[in-house]
């Protein structure tokens, strides 16, 4: 490893937090009148902003329209402030077309398309500042737009990534822990009945450590599960105390 | 000219102190979260069963009638019941119908069939009515309607067979939660204030100025364009705002509410209602007449 380390000998990463510990998560939900569901994410510096629209008639080409389910329409961008350089970001690059796919194939095995034949669900997810783990942020920020749309999913979808340093599992990985060039792996979780809607790895790993980091990333995803389960609690009781009859 | 500006502020929710004793007999799940495992009851919407667990889908309270469990949630699209009045907006039309967007899962189907066309009730539809389909309604019109019937995919069919339904002409429209509409027996109300209100269920509300005298043989088509007076854009601007202000404080939508509302808010003008801080003002106001009327 060049120049950093990423665990000292302590066993402290670089912000100073212990390998299975998560970064500080802060969450709202409805921030937008017009949306029919949005929510507000922070993880760490991370900061993610989703809106949910539908279900709706299929707009555009009417030959997209299943006839026994919803289709789901994922869009994934990043502000042109949210890294260190400032950069122009083109609609439909590679790099954000391939995570919308990610974020649609999650988000079909969680949500209930079924119950809406004919037509669509739009998630527009966009990041505000980039601080690592990117896709877990927005699938995290897009499930608490969809509870809040009242769109019916199996279970929330928490997903966190995880790195493999010295041995030793790392569970929510910052921007620099990302780029260092160690592997990252990205989960998806149902967390009540553990199915894994999505798992993503790009560098390689030696195969006796893969059961130990899904492990490790599971069970982070079962920590953010939580946190997410109460921002959801807190918003109904604010909002059901107003709206009773 | 000078502009107000102000800095986001955490948006509060008021309520008044009385209202929390309800709160208990409320059992509120979020989605993936157990029910019940009990097998004698019965699924019902925003629910799932997941290995015989009776399991919510939805964030929101559990209504329970006898063995059916439904949970629902805050917030949704429009699900429309026959009967519903609805305000909708013309996006499409085709043959013999026309598609009206009415912030449902589909886009309502209003068919020439189901309309009241010129000229008594009881004519035929000819190929020539089917020509002139967009002389009535063109795309970007609003119309008020009232559901008919729902297909088996879950779209609306509307019908205009009433001299209350047909083309909206002048007027604001306010769009809403539909789940803030109450359920009356009437949604079309003419406010003591000098202005009328359509409480559409699908949480569209057309606000427009009350008429002179109805129309009779325009069946509902014909739009008035004549020039509103300066007084009554006033009242319907300041129901506006006042909608905008119950709606943002989630309280349910009726002719009381409203009228309340709009008298609460008279010692402001109409531009400062917005204004957070008088909103929470008006709305404290009214939800505590609105409890009085009750009592």
């Amino acid at each position: 490893m060049a120049g950093l380390e990423l665990l000292s000998d302590q066993g402290y990463r670089l912000d100073g937090r212990k390998a299975p510990e998560l970064r500080k998560v802060q969450a709202r939900m409805s921030v937008f009148a017009q949306a029919d569901g949005s929510a507000y994410l922070e993880q760490g510096n991370t900061k993610a902003l989703a809106v949910v629209y539908g279900p709706h008639e299929t707009r555009g080409s009417r030959s997209k329209s299943l006839h026994d389910r919803a289709v789901i329409n994922c869009q994934y961008s990043m502000a042109t402030f949210s890294t260190a350089e400032r950069k122009r970001r083109p609609h439909g690059d590679r790099k954000s077309s391939e995570m919308s796919l990610h974020l649609k194939q999650t988000f079909e095995a969680a949500v209930l398309t079924q119950l809406y034949p004919r037509s669509q669900i739009d998630i527009y997810v966009k990041i505000l500042q980039a601080d690592g783990g990117n896709y877990s942020a927005c699938v995290n920020a897009a499930t608490l737009a969809l509870v809040d749309a009242g769109i019916p999913m199996r279970d929330y979808v928490c997903a966190c990534t995880a790195g493999f340093v010295e041995e030793t599992p790392l569970a929510d990985l910052c921007h620099v822990e990302e780029s260092g060039g160690g592997t990252s792996l990205s989960l998806a979780l149902l967390p009540r009945s553990g199915n894994i809607a999505l798992l993503q790895m790009d560098a390689r790993l030696h195969q006796d450590h893969l059961d130990t980091l899904i492990e490790a990333a599971m069970t982070a995803c079962k920590g953010l599960s939580k946190v997410l389960d109460s921002v959801v609690r807190q918003h109904l009781k604010e909002v059901s105390v107003l709206t009773r009859d | 000219m000078a502009a107000e500006m102000r800095l986001p502020a955490v948006h509060k929710f008021i309520s008044l102190p009385t209202t929390s004793q309800s709160q208990d007999d409320k059992q509120l799940v979020v989605p993936g979260e157990v029910i019940t495992s009990d097998t004698g009851f019965m699924r019902g919407h925003g629910t799932y069963m997941d290995e015989d667990r009776l399991t919510a889908s939805v964030a929101g309270e559990v209504e329970r009638v006898n063995k059916l469990i439904c949970v629902k949630p805050l917030k949704t699209r429009f699900n429309g019941e026959v009967g519903d009045v609805i305000v909708g907006r013309v996006t499409e039309v085709q043959q013999k119908r026309w598609k009206v967007e009415s912030n449902s899962r589909l886009d309502s189907v209003l068919l020439l069939s189901s309309v009241n066309l010129p000229g008594g009730e009881l004519r035929r539809r000819s190929a020539e009515d089917e020509l002139a389909m967009r002389d009535y309604l063109q795309e970007g019109d609003l119309i008020s309607a009232e559901v008919q019937s729902i297909f088996s995919d879950g779209a609306l069919s509307l019908h205009t067979r009433s001299l209350k339904y047909g083309k909206l002409g002048q007027g604001v429209l306010v769009q809403v939660s539909p789940s803030l509409v109450k359920r009356q027996k009437t949604h079309f109300h003419n406010l003591l204030c000098g202005a009328s209100i359509i409480l559409g269920n699908n949480g569209y509300v057309w606000l427009y100025p009350t008429p002179d005298q109805q129309d009779e043989e325009a069946g509902g088509y014909f739009t008035s364009l004549e020039p509103v007076s300066l007084s009554d854009r006033e009242v319907i601007s300041r129901l506006r705002n006042c909608l905008l202000a119950l709606s943002a404080h989630k309280v349910l939508l009726y002719d009381t509410s409203v009228l309340y509302c709009y008298e609460s808010s008279l010692s402001h003008q109409i531009k400062d209602i917005l204004k957070p801080e008088v909103m929470e003002e008006i709305v404290l106001e009214t939800r505590q007449r609105l409890i009085e009327h009750e009592c």
